[in-house]
């Protein structure tokens, strides 16, 4: 008996310790692990739709709760104003759901651009949302009351050939991030003033 | 403990290296072996947890009851696994991308479990700490060997550990050997090295 609880104390002590001690660094390291994903899985396209803003991004940035779930602000600075802001928003594509950055400026609402996060679209038909210009760089100047559809579903985005659902996909998650945007304008532009200098 | 702290360190380099002498850890050693900077990236993370389950486990060995002396090192190990999962998602994310699922795997690597339980339990802790640096550092050698075989071969590319640089090693006009990165062409390198280092010698 004195064995047993021995070995139930001893292996209890080990978990409680290695439990505590893994705790602590993760928080320890959260946000810097929050701020690497951001920097490599979304960094690049965020840096390409905010292109010429004169702060980081990823440094730069709020979150605001939308029902259940946290979302990130990113805030861009041109000219020394925080005048646009980017979000990222999913649609669903022929291989899964597209992630899409949409930068749109607050003052006039319209799209600054749009950069493809994270995809697994068929690498050289679908992948051409991320890779080739063509498609993102239709939406730029775009209002954001457009109707963001394909021309084959009566909107004005030329589909990527050979791609239709992947543009689809795109446009899904623009107007996606469009509707968001609209339903948080009010607290979006509440929180960007923090950043302003 | 007839061995100086020196022998226990060297014997990991050459006599017991690892994957070939010991032919442990295998898996790792097939999966991550595409790229030199995977293939280093892994051994380190690999000696880091060796030696630091290595130190903690001599340390513990004698309040360590035996009945449950595995489950304790299984829980040693997996908190050093998780810390370095952490650590490596904090600071070299792109590694831990590529790497993926093979970190937290570290855990049932039997090199690891294999030192904890045949050499930390036994000895002390300097010459746990030896047999850790030892074997983790042959570990790493090998897989960057077999990786810069692999890579060269495969890909006909170079990648700098670190700085992540790709250099093309026979130029442009290369046609790649492409069955060298994947997955048969591992077990037939890994062959082909175990059947070099029996040659040499063999004591």
């Amino acid at each position: 008996m004195r064995e047993l609880i021995k070995l139930f104390v001893v292996v209890t002590l080990f978990s409680s310790f290695s439990g505590g001690l893994l705790a602590a660094v993760r928080n320890g390291t959260q946000e810097r692990i929050e701020y690497q994903q951001l920097k490599f899985v979304k960094g690049p396209a965020l840096l390409q739709v905010l292109e010429g803003c004169s702060n980081d991004p990823l440094v730069d940035r709020f979150k605001i709760s939308d029902g259940k779930t946290d979302r990130n602000f990113f805030v861009g600075i041109f000219d020394g104003r925080p005048s646009t802001v980017a979000l990222e928003a999913f649609g669903k594509g022929f291989g899964g759901d597209i992630g899409v950055v949409v930068a749109i400026d607050l003052e006039d609402d319209k799209i600054m651009g749009i950069g493809v996060t994270t995809h697994s679209e068929t690498p050289g038909l679908g992948s051409r949302a991320k890779t080739d210009p063509v498609l993102s760089s239709q939406f730029e100047a775009l209002s954001i009351d457009e109707q963001f559809k394909v021309k084959a579903d009566g909107g004005p985005i030329d589909a990527i050939s050979g791609a239709t659902v992947s543009s689809r996909g795109v446009c899904e998650a623009v107007a996606a991030s469009v509707d968001i945007y609209r339903r948080l304008k009010a607290e979006i532009t509440e929180k960007i003033k923090a950043f302003e200098a | 403990m007839a061995k100086t702290v020196v022998q226990e360190f060297t014997k990991g380099l050459w006599a017991e290296i690892p994957p070939f002498r010991l032919v442990l850890g295998l898996c790792p050693i097939l999966a991550v072996t595409k790229s030199v900077e995977n293939g280093v990236g892994m051994g380190l993370a690999t000696t880091f947890v060796l030696v630091f389950s290595n130190v903690l486990i001599s340390l513990l060995r004698n309040v360590i009851p035996k009945r449950v002396r595995i489950a304790c090192f299984i829980v040693v190990i997996a908190t050093f696994v998780t810390l370095v999962e952490l650590l490596m998602q904090a600071f070299t994310y792109p590694l831990f991308l590529k790497l993926g699922i093979f970190i937290p795997l570290i855990v049932v690597n039997c090199v690891v479990l294999g030192r904890a339980e045949a050499f930390a339990a036994k000895n002390g802790v300097v010459a746990s700490f030896a047999d850790g640096m030892g074997i983790g550092i042959g570990f790493t050698l090998s897989l960057t060997a077999l990786a810069l075989f692999r890579e060269v071969l495969g890909n006909g590319t170079f990648t700098v550990p670190i700085t992540g640089a790709t250099f093309s090693v026979f130029g442009p006009s290369f046609q790649p050997f492409s069955f060298m990165v994947e997955a048969p062409g591992a077990f037939v390198c890994l062959g082909l090295m175990l059947c070099i280092m029996n040659l040499f010698g063999n004591k």
